[in-house]
C-alpha cells in the first residue's frame, strides 16, 4: 500500500447522488442513467467522502460507528473500486 | 399494492415540440400542440406522485424539453425530493445561462444527442443545419460541470460512419456514448425501407463497436442497443409491461413505455384526471400486460418468458395490430415473416444513397394529414 494514500481526500463524483429511499427502504447510489443498490458499509464509506476527510480519517470514523478494527483493507478495496467506476474522485 | 413492482424512473415527456426533424423520432406520429401541454402545476404534482410511488430518477425529454421555460421549476422540485434529474436534449437552444440556471436549480446530469458527424449528415437525417450547436452544446454542459453523455440512433444512412461518430462523441468530451440501433416504431415504421441496414453493414458496425468499446475503455463507456430485427428473440422490452419505469406524455397520459401511445386498441388514463399511484398500480392499461398470465403461446409454453416477457407489446402491435400477440422479432412467433419480409428487403438491394434518401425520407413534422381520424 502506497502511504499517499491514507492522506488521499476522496469525495463523491458531483454526477453521483447518495440517498436513502424511503419507499424501498434502502441505500443507494443515483448516477446517469444507473442506480446503483448499496449495503450498509458501502453506503456508510461513500457518506464519508466529503473530499475533506483523508482515507484514513475515513477509517477512524468507521471504526468508532460500527464499533469495529482493522477495516483500512476494505475501505482501501472499496474505494479503489469505487474510484475505478467514476463514483469517487480525488 | 402486493405484487405491484416500484417504478425507477419517469420520463417526462414535457413537449413535442422540437427543432430537429428526425426520420426515427418515437414520438407518436401525432404530435402534441404547446396548446395540449401539461402546466407547471400539473407536471409539479405528476412529480410528487412519482417520488411517492418510488420513482428515484426523472429524464427529462420530448421533443425538446428546453422548449419549456419552467423546466428549471420542474427540476428544483425533483431536487428538493431526492429525485436524480437527466435532461435529454438536441443541444439546440441551450445557451451558457440557461445551463447555469438549470445547474443551479439541481439538475445532475444531460444527455446529447446527435444524429451523425457532420452537418451535412445531421441534415439528411434531422433536417436540421444547426450541427454547429451542437458541438457549442457539449462545450456548454461541460462547463457547467455536468457530465456529458451522448447518444446516436444507428441507421442504414449512418452505420457506415460509426468510427467518425465515436471520434466525435471523443473529442467532445464524452464520458457515455449511447449507440442505439434504431427500433422501429412510429416515424422510424414509416421510414423503415431506407433504415433498416443489411446484415453486412451491422456486422461491420459490430466490429467496430467492439475494437472501440476495448480501446476507450478507460475514458468512454460505449453502450449498444441491440438492432432486434436482427435477433433470434425479442428484447425483454423495458424489462416487462409495467415493471420499472413510466412515461408521462406531453398531454399528461400516462405509458409503460415512450412508445405505447402507438397502441391505438388500449385506453390510458391521464395524469390531469387521476392520481398517478392508481394509473401504475390499478389501471386496465398499465395491468393488462404485467406478468406472464396474459402470454398466448407460443410464449405461454416458453422457457424464456421469463426472459424477455413476450417482447415488445408496441411492436407487436405495430406489426400485427394486436398487442396480445407474441413479438415478431421472436422465430418462434407466427408472425415472424413480418420481421423477416423487412429483413430479405434490406438485405437484397443496394446501399444507401443520400440523394435517394432525401426525397424518400419523412421528416417528423406536426402534419393534420398524419392525424388519426
Amino acid at each position: 500500500m502506497d502511504e499517499s494514500e491514507l492522506t488521499d481526500k476522496p469525495r463523491l463524483a458531483s454526477k453521483a447522488m447518495l440517498r436513502h429511499d424511503n419507499v424501498r427502504d434502502v441505500e443507494l447510489l443515483l448516477l446517469p442513467e444507473r442506480v446503483v443498490l448499496l449495503n450498509k458499509s458501502g453506503a456508510a464509506i461513500l457518506g464519508l467522502c466529503d473530499g475533506n476527510r483523508t482515507v484514513q480519517q475515513v477509517v477512524e470514523q468507521l471504526e468508532q460507528d460500527f464499533e469495529a478494527t482493522d477495516l483500512l483493507n476494505d475501505v482501501m478495496t472499496f474505494l479503489k473500486d469505487a474510484r475505478g467506476r467514476g463514483w469517487v474522485v480525488t | 399494492m402486493t405484487g405491484i413492482p416500484q417504478p425507477f424512473g419517469l420520463l417526462a415527456e414535457v413537449t413535442h415540440q422540437c427543432p430537429l426533424h428526425c426520420v426515427y423520432c418515437s414520438n407518436p406520429v401525432e404530435l402534441f400542440e404547446r396548446s395540449d401541454e401539461l402546466t407547471t402545476d400539473d407536471w409539479l404534482r405528476a412529480i410528487r406522485q412519482a417520488a411517492e410511488l418510488g420513482v428515484l430518477q426523472v429524464h427529462f425529454s420530448g421533443g425538446e424539453p428546453l422548449v419549456r421555460g419552467d423546466l428549471e421549476t420542474l427540476v428544483a422540485e425533483c431536487r428538493g425530493l431526492g429525485l436524480y434529474t437527466n435532461l435529454i436534449t438536441s443541444g439546440l437552444g441551450l445557451t451558457e445561462r440557461r445551463a447555469e440556471s438549470l445547474v443551479s436549480a439541481g439538475l445532475n446530469s444531460a444527455q446529447l444527442s446527435i444524429q451523425g458527424d457532420t452537418a451535412e449528415s445531421t441534415n439528411l437525417v434531422a433536417a436540421s443545419k444547426r450541427f454547429d450547436k451542437k458541438e457549442a452544446a457539449a462545450r456548454i454542459i461541460r462547463d457547467a460541470g455536468l457530465p456529458l453523455n451522448m447518444n446516436v440512433v444507428l441507421h442504414r444512412v449512418n452505420l457506415d460512419r460509426l468510427d467518425a461518430i465515436i471520434d466525435v462523441c471523443v473529442s467532445w468530451g464524452a464520458e457515455r456514448l449511447e449507440l442505439a440501433n434504431t427500433q422501429y416504431y412510429g416515424w422510424a415504421l414509416r421510414n423503415r425501407e431506407l433504415l433498416l441496414p443489411s446484415k453486412t453493414q451491422l456486422d461491420e458496425a459490430v466490429a467496430v463497436y467492439e475494437r472501440r468499446k476495448a480501446e476507450l475503455a478507460e475514458r468512454m463507456e460505449l453502450l449498444w442497443i441491440l438492432p432486434d430485427y436482427y435477433e433470434p428473440y425479442p428484447k425483454p422490452c423495458m424489462g416487462g409491461w409495467a415493471q420499472t419505469a413510466l412515461t408521462v406524455a406531453p398531454d399528461g397520459r400516462v405509458y409503460p413505455c415512450p412508445v405505447a401511445e402507438e397502441i391505438t386498441t388500449m385506453e390510458f388514463a391521464s395524469v390531469r384526471d387521476h392520481d398517478l399511484k392508481w394509473i401504475w398500480a390499478e389501471s386496465p392499461a398499465f395491468q393488462a400486460f404485467r406478468g406472464t398470465d396474459w402470454m398466448p403461446d407460443p410464449c405461454r409454453s416458453c422457457s424464456r418468458k421469463e426472459l424477455d416477457f413476450g417482447g415488445c407489446r408496441c411492436q407487436a402491435f405495430a406489426l400485427t395490430g394486436d398487442a396480445g400477440r407474441t413479438d415478431p422479432v421472436c422465430i418462434h412467433s407466427s408472425d415472424h415473416h413480418l420481421v423477416q419480409d423487412a429483413l430479405d428487403r434490406a438485405n437484397g438491394g443496394d446501399g444507401a444513397d443520400p440523394d435517394t434518401d432525401r426525397e424518400q425520407l419523412v421528416y417528423r413534422r406536426p402534419t393534420v394529414s398524419a392525424r388519426r381520424s
